[in-house]
């Protein structure tokens, strides 16, 4: 992959419909896995999916956002955004993880919670707020890979985790840059700018000790060579859960703690 | 960040500066909701409360503080800190200045201990008055901060939200301010101690998908707006109108999210009932 890719040359990269989702890389990664629905609450979100896996012997609780493939499945994933019952159903399945000690690993892809009258109306603040509040004191490892877009709250709120991974190609931001540039500047044609200056590229997200890590993708981008991406990605996973596994719970609790409360750039006057 | 209003409902023009004495540059203010015509003086002595239409009026820290704490008793955590403007704006740094200048605050959230009634807390009250009363790493930081020093002091915690949400000036280190005190707030949950969240008006984006919603009891001035995503956004999205309470406390109290809407008068004296009634 060149170098040379611009922040928004990658956005374009990411949003493209040949892009890989989440159930893409599961399915490549893992040597089982079974999905399982609902939040026991209000209903069952399809932009999120949880489930089951197996790798290698272990076996992982796993949480991805996911988009469709085609405009009929985006309709039905309502385009990757959750709505607050997504949030309340992968916590159900993190909650549950913890009580069977298993490792929890989330796949980031979404430009955002979803916006709507009901998703207000069922808290979706609330339900962001609560996901970050409880998976900041999980007593089992959590591995969080952002594999597209990765886009404000609704990105967050599974991203509280032991280690960050990061696509190559993958973005993340406190918001899309449509959005960013129409509230700062308000103008969202200038979204290109705004992508250039809001540091969210994965070597940017490095530097600023967002994310721990990178993962390479094929020549031409992940959609190139799906399975060669899952391959590295599966490397990467086995790799972050073999540094965490025989770390005992409250050291891992207390170092999450600590990798998230040291983020903010200030000096002292 | 999300919000579009808040600039309307500002509080009654008033000694912005607050190192110079305090006189009002007019002595009428004119009531955003009711438009009634109103002597400064009586709505202050009103709590900024529109004596004829119960509008709220926005509140500045400094004012919120000397309604809520026993005079005398606030000491305000001294962090010090200051910004490094991790995206490199320029443009940041000035407004920045101006504000300051002009507000005669540092950053958009106050900090310190304080009685209520004579009962201790730590508190911490956001100013909108400062960038929409937007969490950036400042913000975070002297919240996340004062949340382990009510650990550590074993005292309530007492919040007051007004935000646009996180700031944009510091891209996704303010996003990952959200991670950051929800994560203290846990920590003080796990350590036994009572969060008493108000929120007023506004509350939106990253602060209401954080630490604002995560109090053991949620708290609201009556008729401020609260939510996620913005009126102007849902609507784009959705296409369709939005009923007229949508995003308002009694919408909130209504679908389960907060525990009780509390007039500005009274929320003193609530606060510290509830603080009795936790002991």
């Amino acid at each position: 992959m060149p170098n040379n890719l611009t922040a928004w040359d990658r956005v374009q990269i990411v949003r493209a419909q040949d892009r890989p989702t989440a159930l893409d890389y599961i399915d490549n990664i893992f040597d089982e896995f079974i999905e399982l629905h609902g939040d026991r609450k209000f209903s069952d979100d399809k932009a999120t999916v949880c489930g089951l896996a197996r790798l290698e012997n272990t076996n992982f609780t796993v949480i991805a956002q996911q988009k469709g493939r085609n405009t009929k499945e985006n309709i039905e994933r309502n385009f990757g955004m959750p709505k607050p019952e997504g949030y309340r159903k992968s916590f159900r399945f993190m909650k549950q993880a913890e009580k069977f000690n298993r490792p929890i690993i989330t796949f980031i892809d979404t430009k955002g919670a979803y916006p709507g009258l009901g998703a207000e109306e069922r808290g979706q603040g609330e339900a962001i707020a609560s996901s970050m509040f409880e998976m900041s004191r999980l007593k089992v490892p959590i591995i969080v890979v952002v594999i597209g877009e990765g886009s404000s709250g609704g990105a967050l709120a599974i991203g509280v985790g032991d280690k960050i991974l990061m696509l190559e190609n993958a973005i993340y931001s406190i918001l899309s840059p449509e959005g960013y540039a129409s509230i700062l500047w308000k103008d969202s044609g200038r979204a290109k700018e705004a992508a250039e200056v809001m540091k969210m590229t994965a070597k940017d997200l490095l530097d600023l000790k967002v994310i721990d890590k990178i993962i390479k993708e094929p020549k031409g981008g992940a959609q190139e060579d799906v399975k060669k991406m899952s391959e590295e990605i599966k490397k990467e996973i086995v790799s972050s859960y073999l540094s965490l596994k025989d770390i005992d719970e409250d050291t891992l609790v207390a170092s999450r703690y600590e990798k998230f409360r040291n983020m903010g750039e200030y000096i002292r006057k | 960040m999300v919000i579009d209003k808040i600039k309307k409902r500002e509080e009654p023009e008033e000694d912005k500066k607050y190192s110079k004495p305090d006189i009002p540059v007019g002595k009428w203010i004119k009531c955003e909701k009711c438009k009634e015509i109103l002597y400064k003086e009586i709505v202050r002595e009103n709590y900024s409360v529109c004596p004829n239409c119960g509008n709220h009026f926005r509140l500045s820290s400094r004012r919120r503080i000397a309604q809520i704490i026993d005079e005398g008793t606030f000491e305000e955590f001294k962090l010090n800190i200051e910004t490094v403007n991790p995206l490199g704006m320029d443009s940041y740094i000035k407004k920045m200045e101006t504000i300051r200048e002009k507000t005669g605050i540092d950053e958009a959230v106050k900090c310190g201990t304080g009685n209520i009634n004579g009962e201790k807390v730590v508190i911490c009250v956001m100013d909108g008055n400062f960038l929409m009363g937007s969490m950036g790493s400042v913000v975070g930081e002297k919240i996340t901060y004062s949340i382990e020093k009510a650990i550590e002091l074993k005292l309530p915690l007492i919040i007051f939200s007004v935000s646009g949400g996180a700031r944009m000036q510091e891209g996704i280190i303010s996003l990952m301010q959200m991670a950051k005190t929800s994560a203290a707030i846990a920590k003080l949950d796990e350590a036994g101690l009572l969060y008493i969240s108000v929120l007023t008006d506004p509350t939106y984006g990253g602060v209401t998908a954080s630490f604002a919603s995560l109090g053991d009891i949620i708290l609201a001035e009556p008729h401020a707006m609260i939510g996620f995503a913005g009126r102007r956004v849902i609507e784009q999205t959705i296409k369709q109108e939005l009923p007229e309470e949508f995003q308002t406390s009694e919408f909130l109290l209504e679908h389960g999210f907060i525990d009780k809407v509390v007039e500005r008068k009274d929320m003193k004296d609530t606060i510290h009932k509830l603080l009795l009634l936790n002991k």
